[in-house]
Protein backbone atom coordinates (compact mmCIF):
# COMPACT_ATOMS: atom_id res chain seq x y z
CA UNK A 1 0.00 0.00 0.00
CA UNK A 2 1.65 3.29 -1.07
CA UNK A 3 0.16 6.39 0.49
CA UNK A 4 0.66 9.53 -1.46
CA UNK A 5 1.32 12.83 -0.61
CA UNK A 6 0.53 14.65 -3.34
CA UNK A 7 0.13 18.21 -1.37
CA UNK A 8 2.03 21.11 -2.67
CA UNK A 9 5.40 21.87 -1.05
CA UNK A 10 4.45 25.68 0.21
CA UNK A 11 7.08 28.15 -1.52
CA UNK A 12 8.44 29.10 2.17
CA UNK A 13 9.69 25.01 2.01
CA UNK A 14 11.15 24.92 -1.40
CA UNK A 15 14.84 26.31 -0.56
CA UNK A 16 15.37 24.26 2.75
CA UNK A 17 18.41 26.18 4.47
CA UNK A 18 19.72 22.78 4.84
CA UNK A 19 19.65 21.67 1.49
CA UNK A 20 21.50 24.84 0.53
CA UNK A 21 24.51 23.94 2.71
CA UNK A 22 24.23 20.57 1.68
CA UNK A 23 24.99 21.70 -2.08
CA UNK A 24 27.63 23.94 -0.92
CA UNK A 25 29.19 20.70 0.50
CA UNK A 26 28.58 18.74 -2.03
CA UNK A 27 30.13 21.22 -4.65
CA UNK A 28 33.21 21.82 -2.28
CA UNK A 29 33.97 18.27 -1.86
CA UNK A 30 33.91 17.63 -5.66
CA UNK A 31 36.55 20.64 -5.74
CA UNK A 32 38.41 18.84 -3.45
CA UNK A 33 38.75 15.95 -5.22
CA UNK A 34 39.56 18.17 -8.02
CA UNK A 35 42.23 19.65 -6.99
CA UNK A 36 42.93 16.03 -5.47
CA UNK A 37 42.89 14.71 -8.89
CA UNK A 38 45.21 17.68 -10.64
CA UNK A 39 47.81 17.21 -7.93
CA UNK A 40 48.49 13.98 -8.76
CA UNK A 41 46.80 11.81 -6.11
CA UNK A 42 44.53 9.73 -8.26
CA UNK A 43 40.80 10.35 -8.00
CA UNK A 44 39.72 6.86 -6.69
CA UNK A 45 36.49 7.41 -5.40
CA UNK A 46 35.54 11.50 -5.37
CA UNK A 47 32.47 11.34 -4.99
CA UNK A 48 33.07 8.96 -1.81
CA UNK A 49 33.38 12.66 0.25
CA UNK A 50 30.10 13.86 -0.45
CA UNK A 51 28.66 10.99 1.57
CA UNK A 52 27.90 12.70 4.66
CA UNK A 53 26.21 15.63 3.04
CA UNK A 54 23.84 13.63 1.72
CA UNK A 55 22.72 11.83 4.82
CA UNK A 56 20.14 14.84 5.86
CA UNK A 57 18.56 15.02 2.12
CA UNK A 58 14.57 16.18 2.43
CA UNK A 59 12.18 13.76 0.87
CA UNK A 60 10.28 14.51 -2.10
CA UNK A 61 6.95 14.89 -1.59
CA UNK A 62 6.32 12.66 -4.74
CA UNK A 63 7.54 9.55 -2.16
CA UNK A 64 5.77 7.16 -0.73
CA UNK A 65 6.38 7.07 2.82
CA UNK A 66 4.90 3.79 3.58
CA UNK A 67 7.64 1.65 0.88
CA UNK A 68 9.79 -0.16 3.28
CA UNK A 69 13.71 0.26 1.01
CA UNK A 70 14.90 -3.01 -0.09
CA UNK A 71 18.66 -3.59 2.02
CA UNK A 72 21.12 -1.43 0.06
CA UNK A 73 23.39 -4.91 -0.06
CA UNK A 74 20.52 -5.80 -2.11
CA UNK A 75 20.47 -3.17 -4.47
CA UNK A 76 23.79 -2.71 -4.97
CA UNK A 77 24.83 -6.30 -5.73
CA UNK A 78 21.93 -6.94 -7.78
CA UNK A 79 22.67 -4.70 -11.46
CA UNK A 80 21.48 -5.28 -15.09
CA UNK A 81 24.44 -3.48 -16.48
CA UNK A 82 25.24 -5.29 -19.76
CA UNK A 83 27.86 -3.29 -21.25
CA UNK A 84 30.00 -4.64 -18.52
CA UNK A 85 28.42 -8.52 -18.17
CA UNK A 86 24.97 -10.19 -18.73
CA UNK A 87 25.51 -10.91 -14.54
CA UNK A 88 23.94 -9.05 -11.91
CA UNK A 89 26.47 -10.05 -9.47
CA UNK A 90 29.62 -9.44 -11.83
CA UNK A 91 28.76 -5.66 -12.44
CA UNK A 92 29.41 -4.88 -8.41
CA UNK A 93 32.63 -5.53 -9.37
CA UNK A 94 33.58 -5.14 -13.10
CA UNK A 95 31.85 -1.62 -12.96
CA UNK A 96 34.49 0.35 -10.89
CA UNK A 97 36.79 0.49 -13.96
CA UNK A 98 34.82 3.11 -15.10
CA UNK A 99 35.74 7.22 -14.87
CA UNK A 100 33.21 8.89 -13.47
CA UNK A 101 34.99 11.94 -12.58
CA UNK A 102 34.93 14.32 -14.88
CA UNK A 103 31.22 13.79 -15.95
CA UNK A 104 29.65 16.07 -18.66
CA UNK A 105 26.31 16.10 -19.92
CA UNK A 106 25.45 17.60 -22.86
CA UNK A 107 21.81 18.84 -24.08
CA UNK A 108 21.13 19.26 -27.30
CA UNK A 109 18.72 18.91 -29.96
CA UNK A 110 15.49 21.31 -30.32
CA UNK A 111 16.30 23.99 -27.47
CA UNK A 112 16.80 27.15 -27.31
CA UNK A 113 20.08 26.67 -25.21
CA UNK A 114 22.35 23.46 -26.04
CA UNK A 115 25.03 23.13 -23.54
CA UNK A 116 27.50 20.68 -22.36
CA UNK A 117 27.27 20.75 -18.74
CA UNK A 118 29.59 19.74 -16.19
CA UNK A 119 28.21 17.73 -13.89
CA UNK A 120 29.07 19.55 -10.61
CA UNK A 121 27.36 22.75 -12.65
CA UNK A 122 24.11 20.57 -12.86
CA UNK A 123 24.05 19.27 -9.33
CA UNK A 124 24.91 22.63 -7.71
CA UNK A 125 22.35 24.11 -9.39
CA UNK A 126 19.67 21.71 -8.17
CA UNK A 127 18.12 20.98 -4.81
CA UNK A 128 18.61 17.14 -3.98
CA UNK A 129 16.02 15.47 -2.92
CA UNK A 130 15.51 11.57 -1.50
CA UNK A 131 12.62 10.07 -3.84
CA UNK A 132 11.84 6.79 -2.81
CA UNK A 133 10.64 4.69 -5.56
CA UNK A 134 9.34 0.98 -5.92
CA UNK A 135 11.93 0.03 -8.87
CA UNK A 136 10.33 -2.96 -11.01
CA UNK A 137 12.35 -4.96 -13.81
CA UNK A 138 10.94 -6.48 -16.71
CA UNK A 139 12.23 -9.69 -15.45
CA UNK A 140 9.16 -9.62 -12.65
CA UNK A 141 11.37 -8.65 -10.03
CA UNK A 142 11.56 -5.51 -7.58
CA UNK A 143 13.07 -3.17 -5.08
CA UNK A 144 12.61 -0.04 -2.84
CA UNK A 145 15.57 2.65 -3.71
CA UNK A 146 15.73 5.21 -1.91
CA UNK A 147 17.40 7.65 -5.02
CA UNK A 148 18.75 10.97 -4.23
CA UNK A 149 18.12 13.21 -7.46
CA UNK A 150 16.28 15.79 -8.60
CA UNK A 151 13.19 16.31 -11.06
CA UNK A 152 14.33 15.97 -15.05
CA UNK A 153 12.03 18.67 -15.87
CA UNK A 154 14.19 21.13 -14.07
CA UNK A 155 17.08 20.27 -16.50
CA UNK A 156 15.34 20.39 -19.50
CA UNK A 157 14.20 23.92 -18.28
CA UNK A 158 17.31 24.93 -18.09
CA UNK A 159 17.98 24.29 -21.81
CA UNK A 160 14.82 25.92 -22.58
CA UNK A 161 13.16 23.03 -24.81
CA UNK A 162 11.59 24.65 -28.42
CA UNK A 163 7.83 23.67 -28.99
CA UNK A 164 9.10 21.16 -31.76
CA UNK A 165 10.30 18.91 -28.79
CA UNK A 166 7.94 16.20 -28.54
CA UNK A 167 10.36 13.45 -27.38
CA UNK A 168 13.38 13.29 -25.25
CA UNK A 169 16.46 10.96 -26.23
CA UNK A 170 19.04 9.80 -23.65
CA UNK A 171 22.71 7.91 -23.92
CA UNK A 172 24.47 6.41 -21.99
CA UNK A 173 28.18 6.48 -21.95
CA UNK A 174 30.39 4.80 -24.55
CA UNK A 175 33.37 3.47 -23.05
CA UNK A 176 34.51 0.14 -24.96
CA UNK A 177 37.99 0.49 -23.72
CA UNK A 178 36.44 -0.48 -19.93
CA UNK A 179 33.46 -1.62 -21.09
CA UNK A 180 33.96 -5.29 -21.69
CA UNK A 181 30.02 -5.78 -23.97
CA UNK A 182 31.00 -2.68 -25.76
CA UNK A 183 34.31 -3.76 -26.96
CA UNK A 184 33.18 -7.49 -28.09
CA UNK A 185 29.67 -5.66 -29.78
CA UNK A 186 27.97 -8.21 -27.13
CA UNK A 187 24.03 -8.81 -27.67
CA UNK A 188 22.44 -4.93 -27.85
CA UNK A 189 23.34 -2.22 -30.19
CA UNK A 190 26.00 0.12 -27.98
CA UNK A 191 25.87 3.19 -26.93
CA UNK A 192 22.86 2.31 -24.91
CA UNK A 193 19.65 4.47 -26.00
CA UNK A 194 16.42 5.16 -24.00
CA UNK A 195 14.10 7.49 -24.68
CA UNK A 196 10.78 9.18 -22.84
CA UNK A 197 8.12 11.35 -24.56
CA UNK A 198 8.30 15.03 -23.31
CA UNK A 199 5.48 14.72 -20.95
CA UNK A 200 6.66 12.03 -19.49
CA UNK A 201 10.23 13.13 -19.14
CA UNK A 202 8.48 17.01 -17.54
CA UNK A 203 5.91 14.56 -15.03
CA UNK A 204 7.71 15.52 -11.67
CA UNK A 205 8.19 11.70 -10.66
CA UNK A 206 10.41 11.35 -13.25
CA UNK A 207 14.15 12.01 -11.81
CA UNK A 208 17.80 11.98 -12.40
CA UNK A 209 19.56 10.68 -9.61
CA UNK A 210 22.97 10.79 -8.88
CA UNK A 211 23.09 9.26 -5.23
CA UNK A 212 20.83 6.49 -3.24
CA UNK A 213 21.01 5.52 0.42
CA UNK A 214 22.23 8.94 1.25
CA UNK A 215 25.41 8.33 -0.56
CA UNK A 216 26.73 8.79 -4.03
CA UNK A 217 25.54 6.61 -6.48
CA UNK A 218 27.75 3.33 -7.17
CA UNK A 219 28.82 2.67 -10.28
CA UNK A 220 27.18 -0.03 -10.52
CA UNK A 221 24.40 1.42 -10.14
CA UNK A 222 24.28 3.67 -13.13
CA UNK A 223 26.74 6.60 -11.53
CA UNK A 224 27.62 9.13 -11.64
CA UNK A 225 23.70 10.37 -12.96
CA UNK A 226 20.90 8.01 -14.27
CA UNK A 227 17.27 8.41 -14.98
CA UNK A 228 14.69 6.71 -12.85
CA UNK A 229 10.95 6.49 -14.13
CA UNK A 230 9.53 4.56 -11.24
CA UNK A 231 5.92 3.66 -13.37
CA UNK A 232 8.35 1.65 -16.60
CA UNK A 233 10.22 -1.28 -16.38
CA UNK A 234 13.57 -0.68 -15.13
CA UNK A 235 15.77 -0.53 -18.31
CA UNK A 236 13.81 2.81 -18.80
CA UNK A 237 15.88 4.24 -16.23
CA UNK A 238 19.28 4.65 -18.18
CA UNK A 239 22.62 4.54 -16.38
CA UNK A 240 25.51 7.25 -16.79
CA UNK A 241 24.15 9.71 -19.09
CA UNK A 242 26.06 11.61 -20.86
CA UNK A 243 23.67 13.03 -24.18
CA UNK A 244 20.20 14.42 -23.65
CA UNK A 245 18.41 15.23 -26.72
CA UNK A 246 15.25 16.58 -27.08
CA UNK A 247 13.57 15.66 -30.68
CA UNK A 248 10.83 15.79 -33.01
CA UNK A 249 10.19 12.07 -33.26
CA UNK A 250 9.79 8.75 -30.89
CA UNK A 251 13.51 7.63 -30.39
CA UNK A 252 14.32 4.46 -31.50
CA UNK A 253 15.47 2.60 -27.89
CA UNK A 254 18.11 -0.22 -27.35
CA UNK A 255 15.89 -3.05 -26.09
CA UNK A 256 12.96 -1.69 -28.58
CA UNK A 257 15.58 -2.00 -31.49
CA UNK A 258 16.59 -5.47 -30.22
CA UNK A 259 13.46 -7.06 -29.78
CA UNK A 260 10.41 -4.88 -30.28
CA UNK A 261 7.32 -7.46 -30.10
CA UNK A 262 8.95 -7.88 -26.38
CA UNK A 263 9.79 -4.32 -25.14
CA UNK A 264 7.84 -1.47 -26.14
CA UNK A 265 8.92 2.20 -26.18
CA UNK A 266 6.12 3.11 -23.18
CA UNK A 267 7.59 0.12 -21.26
CA UNK A 268 5.00 0.95 -18.46
CA UNK A 269 4.48 -1.62 -16.01
CA UNK A 270 1.63 -3.24 -16.71
CA UNK A 271 0.45 -6.47 -15.01
CA UNK A 272 -2.31 -6.75 -17.76
CA UNK A 273 0.10 -6.81 -20.59
CA UNK A 274 2.41 -10.00 -20.47
CA UNK A 275 5.80 -10.09 -21.87
CA UNK A 276 5.24 -12.39 -25.03
CA UNK A 277 7.22 -15.36 -23.36
CA UNK A 278 6.18 -14.71 -19.31
CA UNK A 279 3.68 -12.93 -17.04
CA UNK A 280 4.05 -9.57 -15.77
CA UNK A 281 1.15 -10.40 -13.07
CA UNK A 282 3.25 -10.32 -9.78
CA UNK A 283 7.04 -9.75 -9.22
CA UNK A 284 9.13 -11.16 -6.68
CA UNK A 285 10.43 -8.67 -4.22
CA UNK A 286 13.93 -8.69 -3.62
CA UNK A 287 14.73 -8.98 0.15
CA UNK A 288 11.56 -11.14 0.79
CA UNK A 289 11.94 -14.48 2.34
CA UNK A 290 11.69 -18.16 1.33
CA UNK A 291 7.83 -19.31 1.52
CA UNK A 292 6.58 -15.81 0.68
CA UNK A 293 4.29 -14.96 -1.63
CA UNK A 294 4.92 -12.82 -4.71
CA UNK A 295 3.55 -9.11 -4.99
CA UNK A 296 0.54 -8.70 -7.35
CA UNK A 297 2.15 -5.81 -9.97
CA UNK A 298 0.08 -3.01 -9.95
CA UNK A 299 -0.50 -0.72 -12.88
CA UNK A 300 1.98 1.79 -13.35
CA UNK A 301 3.86 0.26 -10.85
CA UNK A 302 1.26 2.09 -8.30
CA UNK A 303 1.89 5.39 -9.43
CA UNK A 304 -1.73 5.35 -11.44
CA UNK A 305 -2.97 7.95 -9.71
CA UNK A 306 0.00 10.56 -10.77
CA UNK A 307 0.62 9.19 -14.04
CA UNK A 308 -2.17 7.34 -15.22
CA UNK A 309 -3.80 10.32 -17.35
CA UNK A 310 -0.76 10.51 -19.53
CA UNK A 311 -1.99 7.74 -21.20
CA UNK A 312 -5.92 8.81 -20.97
CA UNK A 313 -6.77 7.93 -24.64
CA UNK A 314 -4.20 5.23 -25.40
CA UNK A 315 -4.43 1.20 -25.41
CA UNK A 316 -2.09 0.18 -23.28
CA UNK A 317 -2.21 -3.44 -25.04
CA UNK A 318 -0.90 -1.66 -28.28
CA UNK A 319 1.53 1.02 -26.79
CA UNK A 320 2.90 -1.68 -24.68
CA UNK B 1 42.07 -48.61 -8.66
CA UNK B 2 38.95 -51.52 -9.30
CA UNK B 3 35.82 -51.49 -7.55
CA UNK B 4 32.95 -53.88 -8.37
CA UNK B 5 30.66 -52.53 -10.66
CA UNK B 6 27.99 -52.07 -8.00
CA UNK B 7 30.09 -49.96 -6.11
CA UNK B 8 31.31 -48.18 -9.08
CA UNK B 9 27.62 -47.47 -9.14
CA UNK B 10 26.61 -46.47 -5.85
CA UNK B 11 29.72 -44.23 -5.97
CA UNK B 12 28.09 -42.37 -9.20
CA UNK B 13 24.98 -42.50 -7.95
CA UNK B 14 25.65 -40.79 -4.20
CA UNK B 15 28.36 -38.04 -6.75
CA UNK B 16 24.48 -37.04 -8.27
CA UNK B 17 23.81 -35.82 -4.94
CA UNK B 18 26.93 -33.03 -4.63
CA UNK B 19 24.71 -30.57 -6.30
CA UNK B 20 22.19 -30.53 -3.74
CA UNK B 21 24.99 -30.76 -1.07
CA UNK B 22 26.62 -27.63 -2.62
CA UNK B 23 23.16 -25.99 -3.01
CA UNK B 24 22.23 -26.82 0.73
CA UNK B 25 25.70 -25.33 1.87
CA UNK B 26 25.22 -21.81 -0.04
CA UNK B 27 21.44 -21.76 1.71
CA UNK B 28 22.58 -23.12 5.18
CA UNK B 29 25.80 -19.68 4.43
CA UNK B 30 23.02 -17.26 2.81
CA UNK B 31 25.37 -17.08 -0.04
CA UNK B 32 22.95 -17.28 -3.12
CA UNK B 33 23.10 -13.83 -3.90
CA UNK B 34 20.81 -10.72 -3.75
CA UNK B 35 17.91 -12.83 -5.08
CA UNK B 36 18.39 -16.01 -3.37
CA UNK B 37 15.06 -17.74 -4.57
CA UNK B 38 15.77 -17.41 -7.86
CA UNK B 39 18.71 -18.51 -7.49
CA UNK B 40 17.74 -21.42 -5.93
CA UNK B 41 15.23 -21.82 -8.22
CA UNK B 42 17.23 -21.56 -11.29
CA UNK B 43 20.20 -23.66 -10.05
CA UNK B 44 17.96 -26.75 -9.32
CA UNK B 45 16.72 -26.62 -12.81
CA UNK B 46 19.89 -26.66 -13.91
CA UNK B 47 21.08 -29.55 -12.46
CA UNK B 48 18.08 -31.09 -13.98
CA UNK B 49 18.90 -30.27 -17.67
CA UNK B 50 22.51 -31.52 -17.55
CA UNK B 51 21.46 -34.90 -15.99
CA UNK B 52 18.39 -35.08 -18.55
CA UNK B 53 21.08 -34.56 -21.18
CA UNK B 54 23.65 -37.20 -19.30
CA UNK B 55 20.57 -39.70 -19.60
CA UNK B 56 20.99 -38.57 -23.21
CA UNK B 57 24.20 -39.08 -23.63
CA UNK B 58 24.60 -42.67 -22.06
CA UNK B 59 22.95 -44.37 -25.57
CA UNK B 60 25.44 -42.83 -28.03
CA UNK B 61 28.31 -43.64 -25.41
CA UNK B 62 26.90 -47.42 -25.53
CA UNK B 63 26.88 -46.98 -29.48
CA UNK B 64 30.88 -45.65 -29.57
CA UNK B 65 32.20 -48.09 -26.42
CA UNK B 66 29.88 -50.88 -27.41
CA UNK B 67 30.26 -50.94 -23.01
CA UNK B 68 26.77 -52.63 -22.65
CA UNK B 69 27.19 -51.91 -18.67
CA UNK B 70 25.91 -48.21 -19.18
CA UNK B 71 22.50 -48.99 -19.23
CA UNK B 72 22.12 -49.32 -15.86
CA UNK B 73 23.02 -45.95 -15.69
CA UNK B 74 21.03 -44.76 -17.88
CA UNK B 75 17.98 -45.19 -15.74
CA UNK B 76 20.03 -43.71 -12.60
CA UNK B 77 20.72 -40.52 -14.39
CA UNK B 78 17.29 -40.44 -15.67
CA UNK B 79 15.81 -40.61 -11.77
CA UNK B 80 18.49 -38.08 -10.95
CA UNK B 81 17.52 -35.67 -13.56
CA UNK B 82 13.42 -36.24 -12.25
CA UNK B 83 14.70 -35.45 -8.75
CA UNK B 84 16.37 -32.32 -9.51
CA UNK B 85 12.95 -31.69 -11.75
CA UNK B 86 10.51 -32.11 -8.88
CA UNK B 87 12.39 -29.81 -6.31
CA UNK B 88 12.43 -27.02 -8.98
CA UNK B 89 8.68 -27.29 -9.44
CA UNK B 90 8.41 -27.16 -5.51
CA UNK B 91 10.59 -24.70 -4.97
CA UNK B 92 8.47 -22.72 -7.44
CA UNK B 93 4.69 -23.30 -6.03
CA UNK B 94 6.34 -23.74 -2.39
CA UNK B 95 9.32 -21.12 -1.88
CA UNK B 96 8.68 -18.41 -4.99
CA UNK B 97 4.99 -18.65 -5.05
CA UNK B 98 4.35 -19.19 -1.93
CA UNK B 99 1.57 -21.70 -2.58
CA UNK B 100 -0.17 -18.16 -3.64
CA UNK B 101 -2.52 -20.45 -6.32
CA UNK B 102 -4.49 -17.59 -8.04
CA UNK B 103 -0.77 -15.82 -8.44
CA UNK B 104 0.88 -19.20 -10.10
CA UNK B 105 -2.30 -19.99 -12.39
CA UNK B 106 -1.70 -16.46 -13.85
CA UNK B 107 1.42 -17.54 -13.88
CA UNK B 108 1.53 -20.04 -15.85
CA UNK B 109 -1.04 -19.54 -18.21
CA UNK B 110 0.65 -15.85 -19.59
CA UNK B 111 3.95 -17.56 -19.34
CA UNK B 112 4.45 -19.50 -22.40
CA UNK B 113 7.75 -20.85 -21.40
CA UNK B 114 6.57 -22.27 -17.67
CA UNK B 115 3.83 -23.99 -20.13
CA UNK B 116 7.15 -25.93 -21.86
CA UNK B 117 8.64 -26.26 -18.71
CA UNK B 118 5.12 -27.91 -17.24
CA UNK B 119 5.32 -30.56 -20.61
CA UNK B 120 8.74 -31.47 -20.14
CA UNK B 121 7.89 -32.24 -16.36
CA UNK B 122 4.64 -34.00 -17.29
CA UNK B 123 6.69 -36.41 -19.61
CA UNK B 124 9.94 -36.86 -17.29
CA UNK B 125 7.45 -37.76 -14.40
CA UNK B 126 5.52 -40.39 -16.29
CA UNK B 127 9.38 -42.17 -17.40
CA UNK B 128 9.87 -41.84 -13.46
CA UNK B 129 7.17 -43.72 -12.32
CA UNK B 130 7.29 -46.31 -15.21
CA UNK B 131 10.83 -46.52 -14.71
CA UNK B 132 10.80 -50.03 -12.48
CA UNK B 133 11.37 -53.12 -13.83
CA UNK B 134 7.76 -54.46 -12.95
CA UNK B 135 6.59 -51.49 -15.24
CA UNK B 136 8.36 -52.12 -18.15
CA UNK B 137 7.62 -55.66 -18.39
CA UNK B 138 3.57 -54.56 -17.90
CA UNK B 139 4.18 -52.01 -20.15
CA UNK B 140 5.40 -54.32 -22.95
CA UNK B 141 5.88 -53.25 -26.41
CA UNK B 142 4.54 -49.60 -25.47
CA UNK B 143 7.67 -48.85 -22.66
CA UNK B 144 9.71 -48.08 -25.53
CA UNK B 145 7.09 -45.48 -27.31
CA UNK B 146 6.34 -44.03 -23.96
CA UNK B 147 9.94 -43.57 -23.36
CA UNK B 148 10.70 -42.34 -26.39
CA UNK B 149 9.22 -38.88 -24.88
CA UNK B 150 12.28 -38.27 -23.84
CA UNK B 151 13.38 -36.64 -27.11
CA UNK B 152 10.05 -34.04 -26.56
CA UNK B 153 10.84 -33.40 -23.20
CA UNK B 154 14.60 -32.51 -23.93
CA UNK B 155 13.54 -30.35 -26.80
CA UNK B 156 10.54 -28.42 -24.05
CA UNK B 157 13.60 -28.34 -21.85
CA UNK B 158 15.84 -25.89 -24.11
CA UNK B 159 13.38 -23.85 -25.11
CA UNK B 160 11.72 -23.52 -21.13
CA UNK B 161 15.39 -22.55 -20.63
CA UNK B 162 15.83 -20.10 -23.40
CA UNK B 163 12.32 -18.41 -23.24
CA UNK B 164 13.35 -17.12 -19.87
CA UNK B 165 16.22 -15.43 -20.64
CA UNK B 166 16.24 -11.62 -22.02
CA UNK B 167 18.91 -12.56 -24.70
CA UNK B 168 21.41 -15.11 -26.42
CA UNK B 169 24.56 -15.79 -24.04
CA UNK B 170 27.57 -18.36 -24.29
CA UNK B 171 26.02 -20.63 -21.58
CA UNK B 172 23.04 -21.50 -22.72
CA UNK B 173 24.49 -21.78 -26.03
CA UNK B 174 26.65 -24.50 -25.03
CA UNK B 175 23.39 -26.24 -23.72
CA UNK B 176 22.03 -25.80 -27.36
CA UNK B 177 24.50 -27.64 -28.82
CA UNK B 178 25.04 -30.07 -26.49
CA UNK B 179 20.98 -31.54 -27.43
CA UNK B 180 21.57 -31.36 -31.16
CA UNK B 181 24.18 -33.50 -30.70
CA UNK B 182 22.38 -35.75 -28.40
CA UNK B 183 19.27 -35.69 -30.80
CA UNK B 184 21.35 -35.69 -33.81
CA UNK B 185 23.24 -39.46 -32.80
CA UNK B 186 19.75 -40.84 -33.11
CA UNK B 187 18.40 -39.22 -36.30
CA UNK B 188 21.99 -40.43 -37.67
CA UNK B 189 21.29 -43.78 -36.35
CA UNK B 190 17.68 -44.34 -37.41
CA UNK B 191 18.45 -43.13 -40.86
CA UNK B 192 21.05 -45.07 -41.04
CA UNK B 193 19.05 -48.20 -40.24
CA UNK B 194 16.29 -47.14 -42.45
CA UNK B 195 18.87 -47.21 -45.31
CA UNK B 196 20.45 -50.72 -44.08
CA UNK B 197 16.61 -52.35 -43.83
CA UNK B 198 15.98 -50.93 -47.11
CA UNK B 199 18.40 -53.33 -48.50
CA UNK B 200 16.83 -56.18 -46.76
CA UNK B 201 13.32 -55.79 -47.40
CA UNK B 202 11.94 -52.21 -48.15
CA UNK B 203 10.60 -51.40 -44.48
CA UNK B 204 8.10 -48.71 -45.33
CA UNK B 205 6.22 -51.75 -47.40
CA UNK B 206 4.44 -54.42 -45.58
CA UNK B 207 4.09 -57.80 -46.83
CA UNK B 208 1.30 -60.00 -47.22
CA UNK B 209 1.48 -63.74 -46.91
CA UNK B 210 -1.07 -66.24 -48.23
CA UNK B 211 -1.38 -69.37 -48.46
CA UNK B 212 -3.30 -70.70 -51.80
CA UNK B 213 -4.96 -74.48 -52.47
CA UNK B 214 -3.36 -75.54 -55.62
CA UNK B 215 -4.40 -79.16 -57.22
CA UNK B 216 -1.48 -80.84 -58.45
CA UNK B 217 -1.10 -84.60 -60.42
CA UNK B 218 0.71 -87.12 -59.18
CA UNK B 219 2.13 -89.32 -61.16
CA UNK B 220 3.19 -92.22 -58.82
CA UNK B 221 3.78 -95.86 -60.09
CA UNK B 222 2.03 -94.90 -63.72
CA UNK B 223 -1.01 -94.30 -61.99
CA UNK B 224 -1.63 -90.17 -62.47
CA UNK B 225 -3.89 -89.28 -59.00
CA UNK B 226 -5.10 -85.29 -57.64
CA UNK B 227 -3.78 -83.86 -54.34
CA UNK B 228 -4.01 -80.44 -52.54
CA UNK B 229 -1.29 -78.67 -52.00
CA UNK B 230 -1.27 -75.48 -49.86
CA UNK B 231 1.17 -72.81 -51.51
CA UNK B 232 2.57 -69.98 -49.98
CA UNK B 233 1.94 -66.44 -51.59
CA UNK B 234 4.25 -63.73 -50.71
CA UNK B 235 3.13 -60.18 -52.20
CA UNK B 236 3.34 -56.43 -51.00
CA UNK B 237 0.73 -54.43 -49.38
CA UNK B 238 0.73 -50.90 -50.10
CA UNK B 239 -0.10 -49.11 -47.38
CA UNK B 240 -0.43 -45.94 -48.33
Amino acid sequence: MIIKTNKDIPSSEITDPLVFKQRRQIIKAMMGSLVAGASGFSASSPLAETKTAWTNVPKANTTGESLITTSSEIVKNHTNYYEFTFNKTDATRLAQSLTTDPWSVEISGEVEKPAIYHLEDILSQQSLQEYIYRFRCVEAWSMVVPWIGFPLANLLKMAKPLSSAQFVQFTSVYDPKTMPNQHNNAMLEWPYVEGLRIDEAMHPLTILAAGMYGESMPKQNGAPLRLVVPWKYGFKSIKAIVKIELVKRAPMTTWNKYAPNDYGFYSNVNPDVPHPRWSQNSERQLGSGFFTPRRKTELFNGYGSQVASLYRDMDLRHFF
Amino acid sequence: MFLPSISLWLLITLACFLPLLGISVDIASNNLGADPIQALHIRLGDWSMRFLWLTLAITPLQTLTKWRKMADYRQMLGLIAFFYASLHVIVYVLVDQGLEWNLIAVDIIESPYIWLGVLAYIIVFSLAITSPKFAKKRLGKNWKKLHRLIYIAAIAVIIHYYWQLKGNMAEPLFYLILVFLLLGFRIAVSLKNRQFNKMMIPSTRKIRVTSVPKSLDIIQSGVTSKTILNELVIEEVDEQ
